[in-house]
């Protein structure tokens, strides 16, 4: 069916020749005589350096940018003053270089056209003319609907501008997809038990602990820069690692605990460990006694969950859970037992994270040393600018009494939010998309690609041709991190530390840094005032002569430490404190939850099983990509230029697969996977569940290293179960089976 | 289940997932080298015997070949370089634990010996001949005069070329089909052998094919006992050369071996040689042209398979 | 001085940021590394365990594939490090063919080409880019006659082991077990 919005998908044009380093010239290695053979490595001194902080993943690490005397880039190094990184970066932000040098980058501007056939096709155009377009169009949305009916999805550094300007435009609606389909549940979780979310990076103070619990997160294989050099350390410490994971993950392999636990029932396992703390008198009881609250109750609601209860549901033996659970214990108050990133998975993932939260509260390493530290992070002043305009409705009025609890916006409440239905006022009508390929990172494809289809105006700021600019109205294309200023990075830590991102070279091609495009787009649109400054640069440093820094400092220097003013990193023994909760203290028993009518302590609940004949579909990272967005990057896809299903030996057997055969995934609902996937037959994952990474199955052919490489998950994971509490999309109740030749007659997707 | 991969992303053209760096350059100029050491040796032999007169293809004619495989077969090589403006490195110096560098410096001695042994018979089997310098009439003489001792040499220098052929490959260790000390001398008598096939086929003269084929089957007595021997030392030998010798029994290239090497190759030429000898008539090319053509495969196969053992992984 | 490097399998995650940090220091051509990651999986679930290992040259004190090159350019320097010069390098292949550990390759421009422990860094004072770039620091390099020099320290303090200590090359890359 033919929608408004069709996915454009014409070939790149001169696509160009394959950069395989391989001379035109080379017959067997035959070389002009005066071609000089050697290529020796530049060295460091012949080299300026550039102060900057990485933009492949959130984690920011502050680095230098090693550029040629012909003003070639040559490196990205660590910068070594950055507590996030301690002057190492990891495989993406080394390999950073590639998504610089990338050909297939989007190089002007452009602007959807219809043609006499009704097919629509990009044309080129000059910045002023795109950005005209965005502004008649926003204008005119904002005129029929109200302002409030744009919203902007972000994920990257330039959203800040384009959030000053939709804050100015009239419109409070912005949404990350690491809220609602990431780390949601646990900041609700965080803020209903401590008063604080977690935040981002997470305050785990890894390097001093004597014991880390990973239930749920495969850090090794995520590489949150800092937190893997953490773990490290801890081993180098003799640090006591415990791993929940149906699949060995990497962390798994160096833990001393692994528990192989039934997927889904992670729960039961945490009350069962709630319950060993409790019943035989290991927990806490100083910090409990000092700063908790609803302790008895708790004793209470866990006394039947036993770990022989456990057993019964997880599969994991209750003198094992006894066992961890007096490892914790031992450690306390030096014990992490890690909130996780990606907890989106069942629904009732709220209260799992509770659960970890309280878990936590009772061995008392939130804010001990070993545990939680106290995160601060610099706050630089704003600049003067007029009072936003108050909006009449927010992303919440589409659901009304829902969702009181999720503290930022949800990306896919919105992208629901635009399909029309009877019982909702209004929907949204333009979206402005910014370093987020939402076909791929929202769960249901065809959802996501409905609700574009009702939009009557998309605008998308990228730096590669994802899927999402497929379908935009306009594409305008953002420079690099590596070509442009950013805002200074003021990311909390063990101590307030600001980073400056400056170009090392200009922008390539037509792509322009995201803070002239907001400031552009806001000037056209009367709305300059919200940019009182005529070049980033003067903005930044101003800021940082606000500080007793400057510009010219940073430039040196690339990362500023300052001295902390918000107390002590670690609660001080006896200090009194008071939380951000309705008692004031740290809430076993949750009145957030109760006073919304959700249960105010995590009750477990059972979760479908696979039927016969299917697996359930686990993903995950891989250390050397991040999502969906470097699967094109020419330094990466050297380390890995296809994500494989992984399959236990038995059911290999029984399917008589072989290692590295295609098989097409298709899930419960009949939804089949576009590009077949390889197979890796492997004893690390269980015979019920299958596990693929995340980020690969491109369809946009304009990227032309990722194109068709590896299978896509997002578009198998139809089965999406909302959290009732503050909206998080759980992905991981979908199953799949194998089918061994290209299915006929099922769309698929090109 | 055991399961080793790289996961990094590793595809190392010509080196992953096996070894595939050296093709058809290598196994014909080995070949061809042997071929001509075989030639060569039996040119010096004969002459030494003073049999120039019976075995007359075998000293005079028959030495044609030679010098046209080696110039083939370094060329060949040449082709095989992959920095090919720098080949003359290799005459800058001799490096003794080189192999290779041995095979360079003995080509070099041995092509131009060639040379000058066709060229001493040219007027003999040409009358018509001229060489219109005259300093090339008097290096002719030369040649001539000295033909016993150009003789030992050839002798010398194609046994160092046709085990030097078997060497190159057998001082891989990191390639455990080659690592056997078997390999060096094999070929030189693989070599042996198809010189005489060459040369058998060439021959008019009833005695000398009688001679010959008398020899060759000698040599390939010789052979068959040696891949014998070889192959039961890789089975006697450590995990990776057990593996090794699989490839031929049971694994890619039993067939290949069994049949075109062994039986095609030698077996039945073999037997042909033996019903002739025996007084049935078979015309002389059909054992020849096996044993040539069983030769030539033996050197692939054994540069292939060679390439895909390994130690790890 | 006999550099040596030493990998702690214990900490290493198999990321692959030697193998980036390498390309980018190295102008090591796409399609080619000289440094890789393997990853080495026994038992059966849930009784498995896994291994990863960064490896690349060995740089042997016995290597086979100095020994074997025709011309002399496989050469040993200072420390032990095994080097080709490219410029006598004729790209016979002898020395792919005699390494036990694949870790030569043939570079585009016709020479062969591997890893050089980074002695253009080491010159300078630095530690190789992979060891320099690791987040798990789990790779140790220096110097074995140094008693007091990182990869010393960390042999004399762990299990370790070689790669086909067989092949009789007498490899200087330890997995620290």
């Amino acid at each position: 069916m033919k929608t408004r919005r069709d996915f454009i998908k014409i070939s790149a044009a001169g696509a160009g020749v394959a950069a395989l380093g391989l001379s035109p010239l080379s017959w067997n290695g035959v070389k002009t005589l005066t071609a000089s053979n050697e290529q020796s490595p530049v060295s460091d001194d012949e080299m300026t350096p550039y102060p900057t902080y990485c933009e492949v993943c959130f984690w920011k690490c502050a680095g230098w940018t090693y550029v040629d005397k012909k003003g070639e880039i040559k490196k990205i190094i660590g910068n070594k003053e950055d507590p996030h990184c301690n002057g190492r970066l990891c495989p993406r932000g080394t390999g950073g270089i590639g998504m610089y040098y990338d050909e297939d980058r989007l190089k002007t501007p452009l602007i959807r056209e219809t043609d006499k056939e009704g097919n629509s096709y990009f044309r080129k155009a000059s910045w002023d003319e795109a950005l005209d377009v965005v502004a008649k169009n926003l204008k005119k949305v904002a005129d029929e609907h109200g302002p409030e009916c744009v919203a902007l999805f972000n994920h990257g550094s330039g959203g800040k501008f384009f959030g000053t300007f939709l804050h100015a435009f009239g419109s409070p609606n912005i949404a990350a997809p690491s809220f609602a389909q990431c780390r949601g549940p646990r900041e609700t979780a965080w803020i209903a038990t401590f008063g604080e979310g977690v935040g981002s990076p997470e305050p785990t103070d890894i390097r001093d602990t004597n014991c880390l619990v990973l239930i749920g997160s495969h850090l090794g294989e995520n590489m949150h820069n800092g937190q893997v050099q953490e773990m490290s350390q801890a081993i180098d410490n003799g640090a006591t690692i415990i791993t929940v994971d149906p699949r060995l993950s990497t962390a798994a392999s160096k833990s001393k605990y692994w528990l192989p636990i039934k997927p889904s029932t992670d729960l039961a396992l945490l009350l069962a460990w709630i319950h060993v703390a409790i019943y035989e008198d290991i927990y806490n009881k100083e910090y409990v006694e000092q700063y908790a609250y609803g302790f008895d109750e708790l004793k209470e609601h866990v006394k039947n969950m036993t770990p022989e209860w456990a057993y019964g549901i997880t599969t994991i033996k209750p003198d094992i859970i006894r066992k961890t659970a007096r490892e914790m214990a031992n450690a306390a108050p030096s014990v992490i037992i890690h909130p996780g990133r990606h907890v989106t998975w069942y629904g009732d993932d709220t209260q799992r994270i509770r659960a970890v939260a309280i878990l936590n509260a009772l061995f008392g390493s939130w804010g001990n040393r070993g545990g939680f530290y106290m995160k601060e992070s610099f706050h630089l002043p704003k600049p003067k600018i007029p009072a936003y305009p108050k909006p009449k409705k927010t992303w919440r009025d589409a659901y009304p009494g829902q969702f009181n609890l999720a503290s930022l916006a949800l990306s896919s409440g919105i992208c629901d939010a635009t399909i029309p239905t009877e019982d909702r006022a209004c929907s949204f009508k333009a979206w402005i998309v910014s370093g987020t390929n939402l076909p791929l990172t929202l769960p249901n494809k065809a959802n996501t690609l409905k609700a574009i289809s009702h939009l009557e105006f998309m605008v998308v700021i990228d730096t590669m041709p994802m899927e999402v600019t497929g379908y935009a109205d306009v594409v305008l294309p953002e420079c690099t991190y590596l070509e442009r200023y950013d805002l200074i990075r003021t990311s909390p830590h063990r101590e307030p530390y600001i980073a400056l991102r400056m170009p090392a070279v200009k922008p390539k091609y037509d792509s322009k840094p995201a803070w002239w495009i907001a400031k552009t787009l806001a000037e056209k649109m009367g709305l300059g005032d919200y940019f009182p400054y005529d070049d980033i640069t003067d903005l930044l440093d101003w800021q940082l002569k606000q500080v007793g820094s400057s510009l010219e400092e940073m430039q040196r220097i690339g990362v500023k430490k300052f001295d902390r003013e918000s107390g002590g990193l670690y609660f001080q023994k006896g200090e009194e404190i008071e939380f951000n909760t309705p008692t004031g203290k740290i809430e076993l028993f949750s009145n957030d939850l109760a006073a919304e009518g959700f249960d105010p302590f995590p009750v477990y609940t059972h979760h479908p099983e696979p039927p016969e004949g299917f697996y359930r579909l686990i993903y995950g990272r891989a250390p050397m990509h991040t999502f969906s967005r470097t699967a094109n990057n020419h330094n990466l896809w050297d380390l890995k230029n296809e994500n494989s299903v992984w399959i236990n030996p038995k059911v290999a057997d029984l399917w008589d697969l072989k290692k590295d055969q295609k098989v097409w995934l298709k899930n419960q609902d009949g939804i089949v996977s576009s590009y077949p996937i390889k197979v890796r037959v492997t004893e690390r994952i269980r015979w019920d569940s299958v596990y693929m990474v995340h980020g690969f199955g491109h369809s946009d052919k304009k990227l032309s290293r990722a194109h068709g490489r590896g299978a896509n998950d997002s578009e198998l994971i139809t089965k999406v179960m909302i959290d009732p509490v503050m909206g998080g999309t759980g992905m991981r109740g979908n199953f799949v089976t194998f089918l061994k030749e290209k299915p006929v007659d099922e769309e698929v997707e090109s | 289940m055991k399961e080793e991969l790289f996961i990094s992303g590793r595809n190392i053209p010509n080196v992953d997932p096996y070894l595939n760096i050296w093709h058809w350059q290598i196994p014909i100029y080995l070949y061809l080298g042997g071929l001509a050491a075989g030639i060569m040796f039996f040119a010096g032999y004969f002459t030494i015997m003073r049999k120039e007169k019976d075995m007359e293809t075998t000293v005079k004619w028959a030495p044609f070949l030679v010098p046209g495989a080696l110039v083939v077969g370094l060329f060949a090589l040449f082709l095989d370089l992959k920095h090919q403006l720098y080949f003359w490195r290799l005459y800058t110096t001799i490096r003794l634990e080189s192999p290779m560098s041995w095979g360079a410096w003995t080509l070099m001695l041995v092509t131009p010996l060639s040379f000058i042994w066709v060229a001493s018979y040219m007027k003999e089997l040409f009358p018509k001949w001229d060489w219109k310098f005259n300093i090339l009439n008097k290096a002719e003489a030369l040649a001539i005069k000295y033909r016993k001792s150009m003789a030992w040499a050839m002798m010398l220098l194609a046994v160092v070329l046709g085990v030097y052929t078997g060497i190159l490959l057998s001082a891989f260790n990191a390639r455990p089909l080659w690592n056997t000390s078997v390999l060096g001398i094999l070929f030189l008598t693989s070599g042996l052998s198809t010189g005489l096939a060459a040369s058998m086929w060439m021959s008019k003269s009833k005695y000398e094919r009688k001679v010959l084929s008398r020899l060759d089957l000698i040599m390939i007595g010789i052979e068959l006992f040696l891949i014998i021997h070889m192959l039961m030392g890789f089975l006697a030998a450590s995990e990776v050369q057990i593996e090794a010798a699989h490839l031929f029994l049971g694994g890619e290239f039993t067939v290949v071996f069994w049949v075109f090497v062994i039986i095609l190759g030698l077996v039945f030429p073999a037997t042909l040689e033996v019903l002739e000898l025996k007084g049935f008539h078979i015309p002389v090319w059909i054992p020849a042209l096996l044993i040539l053509i069983g030769g030539l495969v033996f050197r692939f196969v054994m540069v292939e398979a060679g390439q895909i053992t390994r130690f790890l992984y | 001085m006999r550099y040596a490097m030493a990998i702690d399998t214990k900490k290493c995650v198999g990321c692959g940021d030697c193998v980036v940090a390498c390309q980018t220091e190295n102008n090591v051509p796409h399609g080619y590394c000289r440094d890789w990651i393997v990853e080495n999986v026994v038992g059966s679930y849930p009784n498995v365990e896994i291994e990863l290992r960064s490896e690349r040259c060995n740089h042997c004190d016995n290597s086979p594939c100095v020994r074997c090159c025709p011309t002399g350019a496989s050469h040993i320097v200072e420390g032990g490090i095994v080097k080709v010069t490219h410029n006598m390098c004729i790209g016979c292949g002898a020395c792919i063919q005699s390494c036990p550990y694949d870790a030569r390759y043939s570079h585009p421009d016709g020479y062969v080409d591997k890893c050089t422990f980074c002695d253009h860094r080491l010159a300078k004072g630095q530690s190789p880019a992979c060891v320099a770039v690791c987040p798990t620091n789990c790779l140790y390099f220096g110097d074995l006659e140094d008693p007091n020099s990182d990869v010393s320290k960390a042999l004399k303090n762990r299990k370790w082991k070689v790669l086909a200590p067989e092949a009789g090359t007498k490899p200087q890359l330890y997995f620290l077990t």
